[in-house]
């Protein structure tokens, strides 16, 4: 990524400091902590990765240079093109179907015309606050066939509902965790986002007569445009880092599960149940690239589109 | 809601009114809210069968119907019974994760802040690097990262100790993101001169002048990287051995596996009651804060 | 140790131009049986990492015999988690326990690497003959090194719910052949019984295959082999995968919830594993109490005895420990001193010949199997376990890619057979990868 391609940058308001250029440098002063550790944290590991990634370690023979001998399995592993194929799935169908709901909650929020708006508000956006790992504990409880909501439900309307822990079912269920973690959130962001539409463009449209879909067309959807390549940016990356929640999973659906499911869940278990820390770390590395190409694309597009 | 709070929008009231609806005054709408009232469910329904099953003992939780309630109402004993189990150490793990929010939700908050009102309010070299450098960075997965911080933490006698869970979460890319935007339009830059003028130095204008403009945004970044540090469980499964040093998240996840273990007890309903524990003091911030960090999402989320 | 080396300067140089670093000093001068006496006089300090409930009350009475002495039980994850932790931590070459559990089937990966100390000369080497043969085989090492005291052992037995069986009118098998006529009469008596619950287990696999006689591992070295085509396994797998076709087992996951509450509503009625699982049913399936019984396992072969093992661990002591002295006082103290009297008392099952054919432990009745006296059965299957069993020196990471491989098999129409040639390809795979000569049988 270019420092011209800054995704979200804040360009209506740069203008401030434009304008008065201090070309100095007070600005690291304030900004020092956070590049220090952001050096510690991310930087340090992340050129200790590209150099543990061209070295081999076995459990026989030791340690030696292999070059970019990782790289070249990596690309070439089934098992990772599998995980990232099964991410990007998940990507193009959980994302889309996330923003869009959370794009129609918005907009009912913002169309004043619900009972208890912020009761709404407020409820739906709760499940943000549920970690991860409890979030996915909760579901996996529910999901069960026997002794689960889901098997209460059979047992009640004598129906059969799929089993949600079945290798075919699985990825939609992690969706559907998701997508209830985090409808709400994007929710609130794209409302945020909606509140911030200058009231007299409504009254303009009013006197014009436009009707409400007609608003939501002309005003309010291009209104979000920014909000949602943000969201969208985010959620990619969360996708592409799928690991809490089939990690907890993998206990109750082992088989449906396996070790390579995502691709974080395959690093994490070459790495830390294979002990092979360098192969891991060239998968991690390919999988960073491509994360932030594909961020990179949403955002290009999510601009273009807009023009 | 409606009413400006205090702390609210620096933004100019001509481009948005902060009172009124964002739209036409309508009637609300019976059917819009039904609908909506699906998504209502969907939400809150998990939560009632969390708050539900926390009333039933580890005999009843799989044999009554979920959503209702068992033959026993043991919410009270399976509180004390969570409290106090194996020592009290659900305590301990609550105590954790609340260390390790203060330092590092509260760190990245502040390294935020600094950073935040640095990208908007200074033009230095390499500034328009920064920000595409950390927004890069945030997109290595964690796995990427997690082997090489590892090694590099136990090298420094880092790891199983709070430093190990408390420095990485120091570092908020979106926090950053969201003070920059906040502070670029919440901090004129003529009070700022205007400091100057009157011979303040950089960092006690930082602290007297600007400091206070920024609480709105401080709010909303402290509240979203109170969460993250909240349900944080990948980095403490990796640095973390010793469960007297355990979250909340990774203790539950132990209990919830503690099954597994030859003798193991299951305690699956402390897990269930734990869960509720866990996320009661979040939902409790989220609720009482919720006037602070609104306006300050709303800053956050204009339009790039 | 080995050949971290180069890694270990690397992090070193990156830990200089960051801050102050630990130093990893693996160097410990090698300690004798008199640096252990010594060690309990002085007193000091040790952390054991260790899932074994029975080990925090040994790790109390030790700290009481012997003052000054501190012993930290630290239970940082079971099994698999805790080899991660230990990998780590030796690669990291710092934050190491001084006494590590670890199951025999896991030794081999710390082995190889040269991570364990041999406890021989401190003491151990005199404890030849105390143990049974199975345990004892496993923690042997080349040219008479010792690298853990077997802690407990899990010979298989047949727990069986003697209540469904009463009820449904279904005779208790004793072979595997009456085991499989047992499973469709208890489903056709009751379809919602099921004979076992089995989703895909790596253990229960592959002490399924070693019961049938079958030997798909052996390792010379740096020489290992996997054949998943001998007659064992065919045996194993004949009948097994016939309860799977015909729908006889119950597809839940061991050690979950609904697992737990299967064991105690009746819906499953038999599991065939270590005696081990005789404590996990008294803690977590009290529905089951005075139902439940215990039975030699399923015979291959008419009146034949041989038997197997599942599970089953040791404790040992990382290379690089502080304290290896005192932790070798620690690992004797509860695996071949009074520690065995406690743990046997809170229901473990001992690896230790002296006790298992003591007629007192023999004639415990236990009150959770109605009055059973549990320990002769077991006690009996220990004496007859199979030789010649061996595990790979990867066996933990191989068994992590089991449910991938040959999990498919318990959710799809692959066979148990496709499903253990998978498994054989991708451990020969890694195998491979990590620097060993592998064959496998073609």
């Amino acid at each position: 990524m270019t420092p011209t391609t800054t995704p979200t940058a804040p360009a209506p308001d740069r203008p401030p400091a434009r304008s008065r250029p201090r070309r100095r440098w007070t600005g690291w002063g304030f900004l020092a902590p956070f590049m220090t550790v952001f050096a510690l944290v991310f930087v340090a590991p992340i050129l200790y990765s590209l150099y543990l990634s061209v070295y081999r370690d076995q459990l026989v023979g030791g340690t030696s240079f292999v070059g970019l001998e990782n790289y070249r399995g990596a690309l070439t592993d089934p098992v990772f093109w599998d995980s990232v194929s099964r991410v990007t799935l998940f990507l193009a169908v959980q994302v889309p179907i996330m923003l869009f709901l959370a794009l129609l909650l918005a907009l009912a929020l913002d169309s004043g015309r619900l009972y208890g708006r912020d009761f709404f508000r407020i409820s739906i956006f709760l499940p943000y606050a549920v970690p991860a790992v409890v979030a996915t504990l909760m579901w996996g409880f529910m999901y069960g066939t026997r002794f689960g909501l889901v098997g209460n439900v059979n047992d009640l309307l004598g129906v059969t509902l799929p089993d949600p822990l079945a290798p075919g079912v699985i990825l939609a269920s992690i969706g559907n965790i998701v997508t209830w973690q985090f409808v709400g959130y994007n929710m609130l962001i794209l409302y945020s986002a909606l509140r911030t539409v200058p009231h007299n463009l409504y009254e303009a449209a009013e006197v014009d007569g436009a009707g409400q879909l007609r608003v939501i067309a002309a005003i309010k959807l291009p209104a979000l445009r920014g909000a949602l390549v943000i969201a969208a940016i985010f959620s990619v990356i969360g996708s592409f880092q799928l690991f809490n929640e089939p990690s907890i999973l993998q206990s109750l659906a082992p088989n449906a599960i396996t070790s390579g499911y995502t691709p974080n869940l395959y690093t994490y278990s070459l790495a830390f149940s294979g002990q092979q820390q360098n192969y891991a770390a060239a998968v991690a590395i390919i999988m960073g690239l491509l994360t932030m190409v594909i961020a990179y694309a949403v955002q290009l597009f999510g601009m273009r589109k807009a023009v | 809601m409606g009413t400006p709070t205090p702390l609210r929008s620096p933004r100019p009231r001509s481009r948005s009114a902060p009172g009124p609806q964002g739209s036409f005054g309508r009637r609300p709408s019976v059917a819009l809210t039904l609908v909506t009232g699906l998504a209502l469910l969907y939400s809150v329904v998990p939560l009632i069968w969390l708050l539900i099953n926390a009333t039933k003992g580890q005999e009843s939780l799989l044999d009554s119907f979920g959503l209702w309630f068992g033959s026993d109402f043991a919410l009270l004993d399976n509180i004390a019974a969570t409290l106090t189990y194996d020592d009290g150490v659900f305590v301990r793990w609550l105590i954790n994760t609340v260390l390790y929010v203060v330092l590092g939700a509260g760190g990245a908050t502040l390294l935020a802040m600094l950073g935040g009102y640095a990208l908007a309010k200074f033009d230095f070299p390499g500034r328009r690097a920064v920000f595409a450098v950390v927004l890069g960075a945030a997109a290595v997965p964690g796995t990427a990262l997690a082997v090489p911080t590892f090694l590099m933490f136990s090298q420094m006698g880092l790891t199983n100790t709070p430093w190990a869970v408390i420095v990485p979460s120091l570092i908020s890319p979106f926090g950053l993101y969201l003070m920059w935007v906040f502070a670029a339009q919440a901090v004129p830059t003529e009070l700022m001169e205007a400091a100057r003028i009157d011979g303040s130095g950089e960092i006690r204008t930082f602290f007297t002048v600007v400091l206070p403009l920024l609480a709105p945004g401080t709010a909303t970044v402290l509240l979203f990287t109170m969460v993250a540090t909240w349900n944080n469980y990948f980095l403490p499964l990796i640095m973390i051995r010793d469960p007297d040093w355990f979250p909340l998240t990774l203790g539950l996840d132990a209990w919830n596996d503690q099954a597994a273990t030859i003798g193991g007890e299951p305690v699956f309903h402390l897990v269930i009651t734990g869960s509720l524990l866990t996320i009661v003091p979040l939902i409790a911030a989220f609720l009482m804060l919720q006037r602070y960090w609104r306006s300050g999402l709303t800053a956050g989320s204009l339009k790039g | 140790m080995n050949n971290r080396a180069s890694r270990a300067a690397a992090v070193g140089a990156l830990c200089l131009a960051l801050s102050a670093c630990g130093s990893g000093d693996d160097t410990a001068p090698d300690v004798t049986a008199e640096d252990v006496a010594t060690a309990l006089e002085e007193g000091g300090e040790i952390t054991v990492w260790a899932w074994e409930p029975t080990l925090e009350q040994v790790a109390e009475d030790f700290e009481e015999a012997h003052p000054g002495v501190t012993v930290d039980v630290e239970n940082v994850g079971t099994g698999d988690e805790q080899y991660t932790a230990l990998q780590n931590a030796l690669s990291a070459g710092s934050g190491l326990p001084d006494v590590a559990h670890i199951e025999y089937f896991a030794l081999g990966q710390f082995t190889i690497a040269g991570h364990l100390v041999d406890l021989a000369p401190l003491g151990a080497e005199e404890l030849e003959g105390s143990y049974t043969p199975g345990p004892w085989n496993a923690v042997q090492g080349e040219e008479g090194a010792i690298h853990a005291l077997p802690m407990d052992s899990g010979p298989i037995a047949l727990f069986y719910n003697q209540d469904v069986f009463d009820e449904l009118d279904v005779e208790i098998p004793t072979t595997w052949e009456e085991y499989v006529e047992a499973a469709r009469e208890l489903t056709e008596a009751d379809p919602d019984v099921r004979i076992a619950a089995d989703n895909g287990d790596a253990g229960t696999t592959t002490t399924g295959i070693w019961h049938a006689g079958g030997q798909p591992y052996s390792v010379e070295g740096e020489e290992v082999t996997i054949d998943f085509t001998d007659e064992g396994t065919a045996r194993y797998t004949d009948s097994w995968q016939q309860l799977i076709d015909e729908d006889l087992l119950l597809p839940v996951t061991s050690w979950s919830d609904e697992w737990y509450q299967a064991l105690g509503d009746g819906s499953v009625a038999t599991l065939v594993t270590g005696a081990w699982m005789g404590l996990n049913l008294e803690s977590g399936v009290p529905d089951g109490t005075g139902s439940w019984r215990v039975a030699p396992p399923p015979a291959w072969e008419e009146g034949d005895t041989s038997s197997a093992e599942s599970g089953g661990s040791a404790l040992a002591v990382p290379m690089g420990a502080e304290n290896q002295a005192l932790a070798y006082a620690f690992i004797e103290y509860a695996n071949a001193g009074d520690g065995i009297r406690t743990r046997i008392d809170q229901g473990a099952f001992p690896a230790t010949v002296a006790d298992l054919e003591s007629e007192e432990f023999l004639a415990i009745e236990s009150e959770y199997f109605g009055g059973q006296q549990v320990n002769q059965v077991y006690a009996d299957s220990a004496a007859n376990v199979r030789e010649g069993w061996a595990y790979l020196p990867y066996q933990a990471h191989a068994n992590s890619l089991f449910n991938d491989t040959v999990g498919q098999a318990y959710v799809s129409d692959t066979t148990l057979a496709e499903g253990l040639a998978d498994w054989q390809e991708v451990s020969a795979r890694y195998g491979e990868d990590q620097g060993f000569t592998v064959d496998t049988g073609d």
